[in-house]
């Protein structure tokens, strides 16, 4: 059984269809990644998790529960963090944590000190003087506080510095060390990448893909930039490879994961001067889809992954 | 102060005509329009001169005085003096609220959204946004006092003249401005754009109160209420047009210490530091109540000394009007034969029931702020925790039913004492309680309205404020316009019996609780189902 199961969920706003048929399945002691470009309905499918919103069809349980109904029960086991923290301008951090953890059911004085102290917040101050990064501490704090067993994060690094973001990972691990279960939206394919255990990939609000990420990596390209000694001039004609652009004896192309070892062998028979190579991005995974969909818009994938 | 401040302040205006292109053209034709009914009304009603002089009689007293300010003309009360006197006030205080509410918008509002720290990234001047803001009023202003004046004039009704009707609407213009400026400045000195119309409307309430004391009492004191210069332009009667200039002369004054103020602060901040604050929450604080409490708190407490303070000003009156009674035979004579009631007595009914509809907006705006909360995407901060939507939902209704009734017990204990003060033989405050005590139920139904479009759909809710208006209007204008009795039985305020004259009567009153019963319920049921916006 699941820990959280959503079946055929399907949200419409209007005419607008924002989540079609949509499965996810996160099994405890797992971080599960969900990931897509903005607007691909990860926040739509998170708030009928959260029994914000109410699906148009299909089913959506928590701990087994429905997550509409038995919302309350349900989140009594649960953290949540949003992408987007909206927090009271007249109140202080600390006093928004207290109330979190509070509201919540759990309260542990002692790993919240810590959580500041780690996060590097100051609980004195009002929201309002709150960068956005710091406003997603104060939530980060009040989640990693509690004794959730299941924790939500909505794109929780976007605000955060790389420090503060490493120090969230590192926390995200810890999780997963004490067996807790994380579904972790992000648009960020390194971080899904560190933590993820498996992946569901949303667009335009439907999953195109869910697997472990070993299975989905072979779904993308690596990016090589390459100077050689000879000229290449065979590389646009190999298997595997895309968007070359050459230009005497400097290169930069793509390459399929499973052609990575030929297309290897034969530049580096070339005499490598300078390599790099670049991880493959969310972008290059929606770039695959729509070249598989023979779809041609493009400029729609999301375009703010690192 | 460089010469690139002001770069780009047309632009931005016409951005905010843009915003406003529906908003602002229908607040005009509204003021319009009133004002021409309400003076044709008049001219129809008291057609004879002894109709016109009887309601002369019945206005000269201290109450009414408080309430519409002095009045001039009394001598021949037609249409154009009885519109100077009875009208002239009430729709200056709502052009004033009209002006905080745009300002406040277009400035601290922005503000606080970023909106204007977008503006300011592009190549803008520091003051431009705030300039456009008050030019755009300032257009606003004229507009008003145009179709108004002109529109008056159009209606051809003898007392009501080209200069005088051009100076009616020159005086609603001229309060207009000055609160606009008022409210500039109030929005760079405080953070919220809340506070900054919180802290304008309370100038708004004083300068009524400071001119309500000063026509009763002494006249030099009313010279330190804008609401009283306008008053002094005795228009209709005597045509004075030098009190505008005063009072746009203050303006300018505030506009230029709010260009000021603008220039020495930052973005985002106020005048103030914001100050260190607690590092753990008090228990208080961590209960869905607790939180909606703390969170309007300042807001709560500032509407309830507001409203203690309105009590007693309207309650410092009882004295002189006791006072003018034992003076006029006449009065004494009129009141004898209309009705069994004394006057003291329809005057405080009257007053009741003025209240208990003020003491509904800081209630329905308890409800707002959960709007505004679902709006800013807050709510979602305790419905993604173990909080069931009834306790939240059920929080704020419950705090509004609170705030409703404790502000009517102050403004109903402010009356007394300040009528225990002022008179011999003041009711005793038992009288008085049950007498404000028994508007609950009506307020009730108020309070249910608004619970109900939260629960529907938020962006309803404003319906709350338009039928409020209505039931105030009614009351207000009911007896004077002598409108049909059904208009008037629309408002739940119509329906409570009036219990100092007449015998209490349960029936009303339960018929209308059991009427808000129904409609929380709904909105309860409504809540708990809707998808939540954030």
């Amino acid at each position: 059984m699941p820990l959280l199961q959503a079946t055929h969920v399907t949200k419409t706003f209007g005419n607008f269809t924002a989540l079609d048929q949509v499965n996810i399945e996160v099994n405890k002691g797992e971080v599960y990644g969900f990931i897509g470009p903005n607007g691909a309905g990860k926040s739509t499918m998170i708030r009928i998790l959260l029994g914000i919103l109410q699906v148009t069809s299909g089913e959506a349980t928590v701990f087994g529960m429905d997550a509409w109904k038995d919302a309350v029960h349900i989140h009594k086991r649960m953290a949540y963090v949003p992408g987007d923290v909206n927090l009271w301008p007249n109140l202080t951090g600390g006093e928004v944590i207290d109330l979190f953890t509070k509201l919540q059911g759990s309260s542990n004085k002692q790993r919240k000190d810590e959580l500041m102290e780690i996060f590097d917040l100051d609980p004195t101050k009002k929201c309002r003087t709150y960068s956005k990064g710091n406003r997603q501490k104060v939530a980060l704090v009040a989640a990693f506080a509690s004794d959730a067993e299941l924790f939500i994060f909505d794109e929780p690094t976007s605000g955060l510095d790389p420090l503060m973001e490493r120090t969230f990972q590192e926390q995200v691990l810890k999780l997963k060390d004490a067996g807790k279960s994380v579904l972790l939206s992000s648009h960020i394919l390194s971080e899904v990448e560190k933590l993820c255990d498996r992946v569901g990939i949303i667009r335009e609000g439907k999953m195109i893909e869910t697997g472990t990420l070993e299975e989905l990596r072979h779904l993308t390209r690596m990016h090589i930039s390459v100077e050689t000694k000879r000229p290449i001039l065979e590389l646009a004609s190999m298997k595997g490879v895309h968007d070359v652009v050459l230009d005497e004896n400097k290169g930069s192309f793509q390459v399929d994961t499973e052609a990575l070892e030929s297309v290897m062998g034969y530049v580096s028979k070339s005499g490598i001067v300078h390599l790099e190579s670049a991880p493959p991005t969310l972008e290059d995974l929606f770039m695959r889809h729509y070249e598989s969909d023979e779809a041609s818009q493009a400029d729609e994938v999301g375009r703010d992954e690192q | 102060m460089n010469n690139n401040s002001f770069e780009k302040t047309g632009i931005l205006a016409r951005f905010i005509m843009r915003r406003d292109r529906v908003r602002l053209p229908v607040w005009i034709l509204s003021f319009a329009v009133v004002s021409m009914v309400v003076a044709i009304t008049f001219t129809d009603l008291y057609a004879s001169v002894e109709e016109r002089q009887a309601i002369a009689e019945t206005m000269k007293n201290p109450a009414m005085t408080a309430l519409f300010g002095e009045a001039y003309g009394m001598n021949d009360y037609t249409a154009g003096p009885m519109m100077a006197h009875q009208m002239l006030l009430l729709t200056a205080i709502v052009v004033g609220i009209m002006n905080i509410l745009f300002v406040a918008r277009h400035t601290r509002t922005s503000e606080e959204d970023g909106q204007i720290e977008l503006i300011r990234a592009l190549p803008t001047g520091r003051l431009s946004q705030l300039s456009a803001t008050l030019l755009i009023s300032t257009v606003v202003n004229i507009a008003l006092a145009l179709v108004v004046g002109f529109g008056l004039y159009a209606l051809q009704i003898e007392s009501i003249d080209l200069e005088g009707s051009l100076l009616y609407g020159a005086a609603l213009g001229t309060v207009g401005i000055f609160f606009a400026a008022v409210t500039a400045v109030f929005a760079q000195v405080v953070e919220s754009s809340r506070n900054a119309i919180a802290l304008s409307f309370s100038v708004l309430g004083i300068a009524y109160i400071i001119r309500a004391i000063g026509d009763v009492s002494s006249e030099f004191v009313a010279w330190f209420s804008p609401l009283g210069w306008i008053l002094r332009t005795e228009v209709f009667v005597n045509n004075y047009w030098w009190p505008l200039l005063l009072t746009i002369g203050v303006g300018l004054i505030f506009v230029g210490l709010s260009f000021y103020l603008h220039g020495i602060r930052d973005i985002g901040a106020g005048l103030f530091p914001a100050k260190r604050g607690k590092s753990t929450a008090h228990t208080f604080l961590l209960h869905p109540f607790g939180l909606a409490l703390r969170l309007q708190r300042t807001g709560i407490i500032s509407w309830l000394i507001g409203m203690s303070v309105l009590g007693m000003t309207y309650g410092s009156v009882l004295g002189d009007l006791e006072a003018f009674l034992s003076d006029s035979e006449l009065m004494q004579e009129l009141l004898q034969s209309s009705a069994g009631a004394s006057i003291t007595e329809q005057y405080i009914t009257m007053l009741m029931s003025v209240m208990a509809m003020m003491c509904v907006i800081p209630a329905v705006m308890v409800l707002l702020k959960l709007k505004g909360e679902e709006m800013k995407n807050r709510t979602e901060n305790l419905f993604s925790r173990a909080v069931s939507r009834l306790k939240v939902f059920g929080s704020y209704v419950g705090l509004a039913h609170l705030v409703g009734i404790f502000a009517l017990l102050v403004s109903a204990v402010g009356l007394w004492l300040a009528g225990l003060a002022v008179m011999d033989d003041m009711m005793s405050l038992g009288t008085i309680l049950q007498a404000a005590l028994v508007y609950v139920p009506a307020m009730w139904v108020m309070i249910s309205l608004a619970t109900l479009f939260i629960g529907f759909a938020p962006s309803t809710v404003y319906v709350t404020w338009i039928y409020l208006g209505y039931a105030f209007v009614v009351s207000y204008f009911g007896g004077m316009l002598q409108l049909p009795t059904w208009l008037e039985k629309i408002s739940p305020f119509a329906h409570i019996p009036e219990v100092i004259s007449e015998d209490m009567t349960y029936g009303s009153l339960v018929v209308l609780t059991i009427i808000s019963l129904i409609i929380s319920w709904s909105g309860f049921i409504l809540y708990k189902k809707r998808d939540l916006l954030g």
